[in-house]
């Protein structure tokens, strides 16, 4: 049963049947043999920047669609519905634009963003370094300036999108003093001396490329700093705060697709002379699913709704990315339950999407640190 | 510059289960969602691709319900430039005729068009017989089931495929065409283009409106009915044949005993 979505408009819905009828007949079918083969669904992305999907929720006046959260987030779910590397590599796109709308002058926006957001350049957004994952302050890809330029030397790690990208987004440290000594620059693929290292071989979202950043002696030219020198944390967590919502939107998707499999696969599965769908302890859990996927929607939309208006929202925002991948997680788990020994191969979709549902747990923020967000916030108040 | 008219319907999704309504047979509008109909999505392309060459303006015309708003922004979305929506509740029910008469009319409505192009049968009804009507209603030229369209001044030509073969057809402008599955790969619209479509024209009109009489259209007044409608039965199990070295044979004994070899 796909989504029943209230919407605020009739373009949002024209919207949304486009992103369906796109994800059903060009994402869909590929998505099994992409992530068998660890290929990296480029085309795809550049069908969503014709489409005008890579911007939605971008002023208009640099080619974005000018869209609240609320409908550009549905948008994500239903694409991750399809294929959640595709799902997760629109997320990690549109964050990887949002430093330089929020935070760069009025010159570099006007002199990137149109690309950016244009839908034929892809982004990447660097923080993660191997010794600095949930504490992403003790960054050391170190940023030195030399006359009109960066010099860039580190490596970045588990960066989505590395060596596909057009841009990194790219925090690094300007100064050694701690958080408050991190800068962001948008770095230009082409950049000499920037190389991406081989892929890292996941468990799952195999069609999504991971990879470290190697910056040797990058020289990045200093017009290329996004906000202050110093800044760069402060932009980082601001860019993860709606990165999150979009994390979120991308696992109940996920979740959405693993609930339909596994409902079809009951309704037509005969055991004991009956759809196994009509025994009790497996209706259940399928009832238990379709809950768990629909909070974690309403969970979402309603951080994204505060964002939309203006509202404060990183508490919201960390709850919905808590709440919906662990429902994600658990809802896959169960679909491959449900579908018993088939679901175990890779004849059906359900063990892949298990797999897909374990890294939302840990990205952007793992899920001990969402906690440790919400926390923070009760603490305060 | 051609000025180019699109018939387009609102179909349900062959995706979703179809049906006929139990009490009069006709299409159960309410159960599958209802889409522009993928051969008028090839149509609307082939009448962009000639805009894009050759310039002019792409009106669509549709005859459904209301809810055919739909379909028609659909093809705004993608490009046309703006529509004429024929909706009555006492086409309800309207055969291949009365809905071509009704498409002569509002056709008639669009200002010196030069050329109607249509899909060559909707995925619904499945009649395809609607564009040839409308030809001869309108009294101009019908180059139908085409797999390639080239427009040359008022020179219309047109590549018909069918079981025999390949035919050229040529015609003088005004004519109606109708397209069939190889004559294009439709775009999608983008958002650009759904946002652009909200601005666009569309023209609501009913049959009064056509100077039609109510009482010539809908199921009462229709020239054919349906009698009877059965959905196709399920597929059976079938017979299952193991290979112990004599597979070939005992396949080949089955069809035999099915009059088949
Ligand atoms: C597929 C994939 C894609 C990624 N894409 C990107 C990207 O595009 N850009 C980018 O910058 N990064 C990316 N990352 C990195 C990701 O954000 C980090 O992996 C994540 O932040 C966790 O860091 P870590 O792996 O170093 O784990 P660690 O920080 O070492 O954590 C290990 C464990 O310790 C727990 N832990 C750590 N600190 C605490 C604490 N204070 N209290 C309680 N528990 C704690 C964690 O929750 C976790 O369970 C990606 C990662 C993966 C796997």
């Amino acid at each position: 049963m796909p989504a029943e979505r209230l919407l605020p408009t009739t373009e949002a819905e024209d919207l949304l049947a486009l992103t369906r009828e796109i994800a059903r007949a060009e994402l869909a079918p590929l998505a099994a043999e992409y992530e068998e083969a660890e290929r990296f669904p480029r085309e795809q992305f550049r069908l969503l920047g014709r489409s005008g999907l890579l911007g939605l929720p971008y002023p208009e006046k640099w080619g974005g669609g000018e869209l609240p959260y609320e409908v550009y987030l549905q948008v994500l779910e239903e694409i991750a519905c399809a294929w959640m590397s595709v799902g997760v590599g629109l997320s990690v796109h549109t964050m990887s634009c949002y430093a330089l709308i929020e935070y760069g002058t009025e010159e570099q926006r006007e002199r990137w963003l149109p690309e950016m957001l244009g839908g034929d350049l892809l982004g990447a957004y660097a923080l993660s370094e191997s010794h600095a994952g949930s504490d992403a302050a003790a960054l050391s890809t170190r940023a030195a300036r030399d006359g009109d330029d960066f010099v860039v030397n580190g490596a970045k790690a588990w960066i989505t999108h590395g060596g596909q990208a057009d841009f990194y987004t790219t925090m690094v440290r300007t100064s050694d003093d701690g958080g408050r000594g991190i800068s962001c620059l948008l770095v230009d693929a082409k950049t000499p001396g920037l190389s991406a290292a081989p892929p890292e071989r996941k468990m799952g979202l195999t069609g999504s490329t991971t990879t470290q950043m190697i910056f040797e002696d990058a020289r990045v030219p200093a017009d290329r700093l996004l906000g202050a020198e110093g800044e760069g944390l402060k932009i980082a967590l601001s860019s993860l705060a709606s990165g999150r919502l979009g994390i979120a939107a991308c696992a109940v998707g996920l979740a959405q697709a693993a609930l339909d499999e596994a409902v079809a696969y009951a309704s037509g599965r005969i055991q004991f002379g009956k759809s196994i769908i009509e025994f009790q302890g497996l209706e259940f859990m399928l009832a238990d699913m379709a809950a768990a996927v629909e909070s974690s929607r309403a969970t979402y939309l309603e951080a994204a709704r505060r964002r939309d208006r203006g509202l404060p929202f990183s508490r919201q925002a960390s709850i919905a990315k808590l709440v919906a991948t662990d429902a994600a997680m658990k809802v896959t788990t169960d679909a491959v339950q449900v579908l018993g020994g088939a679901g175990y191969t890779r004849d059906f979709p359900v063990e892949r999407y298990m797999r897909e549902a374990k890294v939302p747990q840990i990205f952007e923020g793992t899920n001990q640190i969402q906690r440790m967000v919400i926390a923070r916030e009760l603490r305060r108040s | 510059m051609p000025n180019i008219v699109v018939l387009v319907k609102q179909v349900p999704d062959t995706y979703s289960e179809r049906k006929l309504a139990e009490s009069d047979h006709t299409l159960d509008r309410d159960s599958a969602d209802a889409v522009l109909d993928e051969i008028n999505e090839r149509a609307v392309e082939e009448a962009l691709l000639l805009k894009e060459a050759q310039g002019g303006e792409v009106t669509v015309v549709s005859v459904g319900p209301d809810r055919a708003t739909d379909a028609i922004r659909k093809a705004l979305s993608m490009g046309a430039d703006k529509a004429v929506h024929v909706s009555d509740e006492a086409l309800r029910g309207s055969d291949v005729l009365q809905t071509a008469k009704v498409l002569a009319a509002a056709v008639g409505k669009v200002e010196g068009y030069d050329l109607v192009i249509a899909g060559n049968e909707a995925s619904d009804g499945q009649a395809g017989a609607v564009p040839a009507i409308l030809a001869e209603l309108l009294g101009v030229p019908q180059l139908t089931h085409a797999r390639k369209v080239e427009l040359d001044g008022t020179t219309l030509k047109v590549e018909r495929e069918s079981e025999e073969g390949i035919t050229r057809l040529e015609a003088s402008l005004p004519a109606v065409v109708s397209v069939g599955e190889k004559i294009n790969e439709p775009r999608y619209p983008s958002f650009k283009g759904i946002m652009a479509a909200k601005k666009k024209p569309v023209e609501t009109l009913t049959v009064a409106d056509l100077g039609i009489d109510a009482g010539e259209v809908g199921l009462g007044n229709a020239w054919t009915s349906v009698l009877e409608a059965a959905p196709k039965p399920p597929r059976t199990a079938g017979q299952r044949v193991t290979d112990e070295g004599d597979g070939g044979s005992k396949v080949a004994e089955y069809l035999v005993a099915q009059k088949l070899i």
